[in-house]
């Protein structure tokens, strides 16, 4: 039997802003044991990054607004904490890195500075202690001469070593869930798999459990137990991850699986593309919100947007087409 | 965890370069050494201070007040090289205190509105929203009056009946510490501008984002993460704030409000020499061309620190 961890329930987010209102997230639940990798996939500007910034707060507000949902991280709910008591919790329990690592370090700051902030924040180190710590953890990351360049500026560290600088920073304090927002996506691919192949290798060490929000389902297939997929703030499909190579549920995981670039394919097909663009958050969808790109589309689509529905063991999608009749492979 | 066992065995990529990469502040220096007349202006400020606080080891302050009517008024000499004043004090003697009291007033006025500016604009800058209208509002509101009245007004109210205050056995009149809030408190709104506008842009930055997210508290952020990215600009008007600093001590006390005697000071100097303007040149000119020197060199250091300092000039 796995602990539970994280369970979030109908989480929902919104941004008003001077065009309206911007309906980001709009009530997922999903749930993370103990140790387990699950990764979050989707189009640019479906979500992802937001309800996990919402998860520890930092959605900025205003104009944000988390107005609906639990989180329950252990016994407590994320979202009913005081900013003190969230300040407790970030970088201690819940770490995140992100996308691009030429600007999460601050450029006047050291390394050293930086990474032994967090260290003397939460486990109140002090000053000797951290540094010893974070030359401890630079060398973990990889980090050649660790000692030496704790006096560093961050410009002074390639892309992918400032990424490694990150992830020894998120690390610091021993996290029991890491949130990595795309944290390869600026990186080219020989420092993506090396990233990749870090966080994997030190999440066995630490026994952390790790949210990875990213578009690259290639990098998915080789890091996660789970698979969710979000589509315009909704969850759209869930599943093992084998599960949902093989037996995708949901139009929209067809479309991205289809769009994967495939060493087997013949050089003269073009890459497919998924038709249309993602709907516009400003207006409140009618029907499911993937139905105007869908090529399944049934009347009930337009009318009523389907729920989360289980399609089989530890698998559920928001497809009134995979539920009813399933879809053609 | 030990290093060895856990650390990844893929090739380093090669980010050792040959020379060591220079800091802001070498890269700065390398710049500010090719600004020709900022160079001057630093060196012209350093003499200008020797002056003023070397000076001090050749005449007593006793020396700078005391005055001997049977020579008033003589023009410069070997006895008094810059002359006498109309009561027959030394007027080298007292350029040299009185500068001691304008570069007091310069940098320590400067010292409170930097403070002040910092804070204001802090805030404003980081919070945004309602403490940003209210600490903006009231900025523009003091603003819109005139620096000159502020300093006026403020100077006859207060300056009235200060006590004397003594600091390392010497008597100051108290009007100096009042002059140096004065100027320090009617000062700080542009400065305020300056930082509000950095830290709106700062603080949407990404590393900003990553520190909130490993737990760092609001005053942290504001102090040690968004302020040291502030420095420059801060650095740049505040030391073109010295000079206006220096000027406004001058013009109050020319008009009698500011230090008042014996006390001396480079301003209230120049009121004394109102009614000798053709007869005893010497009078004006000394403290004058001090006080010129001193707002020249000033800027000459603030616009060279300005093109040093901004990370936007890429030419070394």
């Amino acid at each position: 039997m796995v602990d539970s961890l994280l369970r979030v329930t109908d989480l929902k987010t919104r941004f008003h802003t001077p065009e309206g209102i911007v309906h980001a997230v709009n009530g997922i639940s999903f749930h993370l044991n103990e140790g387990e990798t699950v990764a979050v996939v989707g189009e640019s500007g479906c979500g992802k990054s937001v309800s996990m910034l919402s998860l520890l707060r930092l959605i900025p507000t205003p104009p944000g607004e988390i107005y609906s949902g639990t989180a329950i991280y252990r016994n407590d709910d994320l979202l009913k904490k005081s900013e003190q008591e969230m300040e407790d919790v970030r970088g201690r329990e819940i770490s995140m890195i992100f996308q691009d690592p030429m600007t999460s370090l601050n450029p006047v700051l050291t390394i050293g500075r930086q990474l032994t902030e967090s260290l003397r924040l939460h486990l109140g180190m002090t000053q000797e202690q951290a540094e010893q710590r974070a030359i401890s953890l630079l060398e973990q990351v990889g980090i050649p001469d660790p000692s030496r360049r704790l006096g560093d500026f961050p410009h002074q560290f390639s892309g992918g070593m400032r990424q490694r600088v990150m992830i020894a920073m998120a690390l610091s304090c021993a996290p029991s869930l890491l949130i990595a927002d795309e944290p390869t996506t600026a990186l080219d691919v020989t420092i993506q798999a090396q990233i990749v192949e870090l966080v994997a290798r030190l999440r066995e060490s630490l026994h952390m459990a790790i949210i990875w929000i990213t578009h690259d389902l290639g990098v998915v297939a080789g890091m996660a137990d789970r698979v969710i997929v979000m589509y315009a703030g909704y969850i759209v499909e869930e599943a093992d991850v084998d599960d949902l190579y093989d037996i995708p549920s949901h139009p929209y995981t067809l479309a991205l699986l289809a769009a994967l670039p495939r060493v087997d394919r013949r050089r003269d097909q073009r890459l497919k593309s998924i038709p249309g663009a993602p709907p516009n958050l400003l207006v409140e969808p009618h029907g499911c919100p993937f139905a105007p790109r869908c090529e399944f589309v049934i009347e009930q689509c337009l009318a009523e947007n389907p729920p989360l529905m289980s399609v089989g063991k530890n698998h559920a999608s928001a497809c009134w087409v995979a539920v009813k009749t399933g879809l053609p492979r | 965890m030990t290093a060895h066992s856990t650390s990844l065995s893929v090739p380093q990529p090669a980010d050792d370069l040959a020379t060591e990469p220079l800091t802001l502040w070498q890269l700065g220096w390398l710049r500010f050494r090719r600004h020709k007349m900022a160079l001057f202006g630093g060196v012209l400020l350093i003499v200008l201070m020797i002056f003023s606080f070397g000076g001090a080891f050749l005449y007593t302050e006793k020396y700078a007040n005391f005055n001997d009517t049977s020579q008033r008024l003589e023009p410069p000499s070997s006895e008094h090289p810059f002359g006498t004043d109309s009561i027959g004090r030394d007027i080298l003697a007292r350029t040299i205190y009185g500068g001691q009291i304008s570069l007091f007033i310069g940098f320590v006025a400067v010292l409170i509105e930097t403070i002040l500016g910092i804070l204001v604009g802090a805030l404003a800058g980081y919070y945004g929203g309602l403490v940003d209208s209210i600490l903006m509002r009231f900025t523009e509101a003091l603003l819109i009056i005139p620096t000159i009245f502020w300093l006026l007004v403020l100077a006859k109210f207060y300056g009235g009946d200060v006590p004397e205050i003594h600091i390392a056995n010497r008597a100051f009149s108290g009007s100096v510490i009042v002059i140096v809030l004065i100027i320090g408190a009617t000062s700080w709104m542009y400065l305020a501008r300056i930082v509000r506008a950095e830290f709106l842009s700062l603080k949407e930055r990404e590393f900003i984002l990553a520190a909130h997210a490993t737990g760092t508290s609001n005053f942290e952020i504001i102090f040690y993460h968004i302020l040291p990215n502030t420095i420059a600009p801060i650095i740049v008007s505040s030391t073109l704030s010295v000079a206006n600093a220096i000027l406004a001590e001058a013009y109050i006390s020319f008009l009698g409000l500011g230090v008042q005697p014996p006390t001396a000071s480079w301003g209230n100097m120049l009121d004394n020499s109102v009614k000798y303007l053709d007869s005893a040149p010497w009078l004006w000119f000394f403290p004058g061309m001090l006080i010129l020197l001193t707002v020249l060199s000033i800027n000459f250091l603030g616009d060279g620190l300005r093109d040093a300092l901004d990370p936007r000039s890429r030419v070394i």
